[in-house]
């Protein structure tokens, strides 16, 4: 159940173009996250899916029913929304339970799904309060809880983590994964932080001006990007292109090669470079480097290497996790 | 802020601007109030002497003055539910994308800008007149006797005009909450699967409880002092029937030329009021709080 299929679907705004044209399975209780810069579409795409926007072209097919013409409630869909879209006069036991009592579900039934819900995500105690008495995270659970109590074939997120501060943000994301392994029911995703995307993806789809660049796995999308723009946004901090004489060495007008896959040296190697900052995490150190006719290259290093700023070094990239790309930024694959 | 040189410094030079705010109110509110005991009159005896509470009395025992006490209530309760169910009403057709949508709301909003004699002689003459008034033509079209307003129904005629002039108030508060309203709980609402009614319900009139307490507050303050529109159509009458507390006071001083009685008539009304803002400030400040 929850299996969603976008066939050729179309948005324009008046005369933009928003979403040109998108095809894709989304399998029965997989979590898909879509990912890209800011207006690339994916919030659209999102809510074309909901119904919240009206399709320009194409069509949303629901487990294989055409829901095109739908209602957003009887797509059987629940969204959780950025700003968590909390109704504020009303106590958290009766936003949860809105949407049961709008669909005329009998008021026992409702407390006891209300119940359910409130244990799962650990509000029991502050049902009877209202939204603007809670911290942040906990309006964020009363928004899941909204949309947990609906029993939906699918849950769409949209960036539902971006309002929180960076420690609730990686709590919020484990709970929305296990939320995931315990309901098995699909989840969308909707982010712009490719961290979010790789940790908590099965499908990562990558979105840029309307378009899908690729959708796959997270570590497919690592090691096989299909063009420069995915071999940019997924990995942190972004791979180094170089473009040029250098890149023709290795047979390409342009090449790619992630900061974790280059050896580093004091004494010898490909490239010579000269540090310019050096930032210590603990557990790796990356180090900014200035390389003739490369410009500026980002390095990682395991551990502190103990480089200072106007060191030389050598680098030398892993041969095998060389990413080469063709003129018009297609992957090439040998 | 914290320490107390800058309190006792604040206290200092606020404290002439206090003063003067306290002159302001006391002198006008004490001459009132020493009036209010006197036999004053504008004809016979010009010595004014000392009278204690009679004054009161009379204006209290008048029976003119239950009457106008009623009118008083009935003109700003009427005028209150008027503007604030119509100009909700008013507010939601107005927060729709429309064709010359500021257009709209110039001009729904623009009756709060005309003066209330210049508002209350067009209603009279250009509109309820019941020979060549426009009522009077629409009624005529119809085959109907026109309806002369201010000999049969002259409170209905005054609430009208009040109301007209009050009811873009109301319009314009509670269409700037709807437009503070969030869209995405709208989108919410779709989710949850709410019919527009519901979504109103549930959603929008919560929301609009705040403003709504806030338009009855100044509404209510200014609403009972209305004079102009009465003055210019029905002079009080017929009788009493559109005489208020604020229109008896008038009536008293320069009608009967009783200026002791209209200030002890003056100082009932103060009173009253008092009683209204403290019952209202509670009210609100209950609705300001959640």
């Amino acid at each position: 159940m929850g299996k969603i299929s976008l066939q050729g679907v179309r948005k324009t705004f008046a005369d933009v173009v928003v979403i040109p044209g998108v095809d894709l399975e989304i399998p029965a209780g997989s979590f898909v996250v879509f990912v890209g810069p800011s207006g690339c579409g994916k919030s659209t795409l999102l809510r074309l899916i909901a119904g919240l926007e009206d399709l320009s072209g194409g069509h949303v097919l629901i487990d294989d029913k055409d829901v095109s013409d739908f209602a957003p409630a009887q797509r059987g869909l629940s969204m959780v929304f950025q700003s968590y879209a909390l109704y504020p006069h009303m106590s958290v036991a009766s936003n949860i339970g809105f949407g049961l009592k709008m669909a005329g579900v009998p008021k026992p039934e409702i407390e006891k799904k209300v119940a359910y819900a409130a244990n799962l995500l650990n509000l029991t105690e502050y049902l009877a309060r209202r939204p603007g008495q809670l911290s942040g995270g906990q309006r964020q659970r009363v928004a899941i809880g909204r949309a947990i109590v609906r029993e939906p074939k699918a849950f769409l997120f949209d960036e539902p983590l971006s309002n929180l501060d960076a420690a609730l943000r990686v709590q919020m994301r484990l709970e929305i994964t296990r939320l995931h392994q315990s309901l098995k029911t699909t989840m969308i995703y909707v982010t712009h932080d490719q961290v979010e995307a790789m940790t908590m993806a099965d499908m990562i789809v990558v979105l840029n001006r309307g378009n899908i660049e690729q959708a796959g796995a997270p570590m497919e999308l690592y090691e096989t990007p299909k063009n420069l723009f995915v071999a940019k946004f997924i990995g942190s901090p972004t791979m180094n292109i170089i473009e040029g004489e250098r890149a023709q060495k290795y047979g390409a007008p342009t090449i790619g090669i992630r900061p974790e896959h280059i050896r580093i040296s004091r004494e010898a190697g490909d490239w010579p470079v000269r540090v310019s900052i050096v930032e210590r995490l603990g557990s790796d150190t990356f180090l900014y480097v200035e390389a003739e006719g490369m410009g500026q290259l980002t390095v990682r290093a395991e551990g502190d290497l103990g480089a200072k700023p106007g060191d030389q070094l050598f680098l030398s990239p892993d041969a095998g996790r060389l990413h080469r790309f063709n003129s018009e930024g297609k992957a090439i694959r040998s | 802020m914290a320490t107390k040189q800058t309190q006792s410094a604040a206290r200092l030079l606020a404290a002439p601007s206090i003063g003067l705010l306290l002159i302001w109110m006391i002198v006008p509110l004490g001459l009132t109030i020493y009036d209010s005991t006197l036999n004053y009159t504008l004809q016979g005896n010009p010595v004014h002497k000392f009278i204690g509470w009679t004054n009161y009395y009379y204006f209290v025992t008048d029976p003119a003055f239950l009457t106008s006490i009623w009118n008083t209530l009935v003109l700003v309760g009427s005028v209150l539910v008027i503007s604030i169910v119509g100009g909700t009403g008013m507010a939601l057709l107005l927060d729709q994308p429309i064709f010359g949508q500021g257009a709209a709301r110039v001009m729904a909003i623009s009756p709060f800008f005309i003066m209330a004699t210049v508002a209350a002689l067009v209603w009279k003459n250009l509109f309820m007149q019941p020979v060549f008034g426009l009522f009077a033509w629409i009624a005529h079209l119809f085959g109907a006797p026109p309806i002369d307003w201010f000999t049969n129904d002259p409170m209905i005629a005054v609430i009208i005009i009040v109301a007209w002039q009050w009811l873009p108030f109301a319009t314009l508060i509670l269409l700037t909450a709807l437009q503070s309203l969030d869209l995405e709980q709208k989108d919410a609402a779709q989710m949850d699967g709410a019919p527009p009614l519901s979504y109103f319900w549930y959603l929008v009139l919560p929301h609009l409880a705040r403003p709504a307490t806030v338009v009855i507050l100044i509404e209510t303050i200014f609403l009972l002092g209305i004079f102009a529109e009465i003055f210019v159509t029905t002079g009080g009458g017929p009788g009493q029937a559109t005489t208020n507390l604020t229109f008896l006071v008038f009536r008293s001083a320069l009608r009967d030329f009783d200026v002791g009685g209209a200030a002890a008539g003056g100082i009932i009304a103060v009173v009253l009021a008092n009683i209204v803002s403290i019952f209202l400030t509670r009210l609100v400040g209950k609705n300001l709080e959640g």
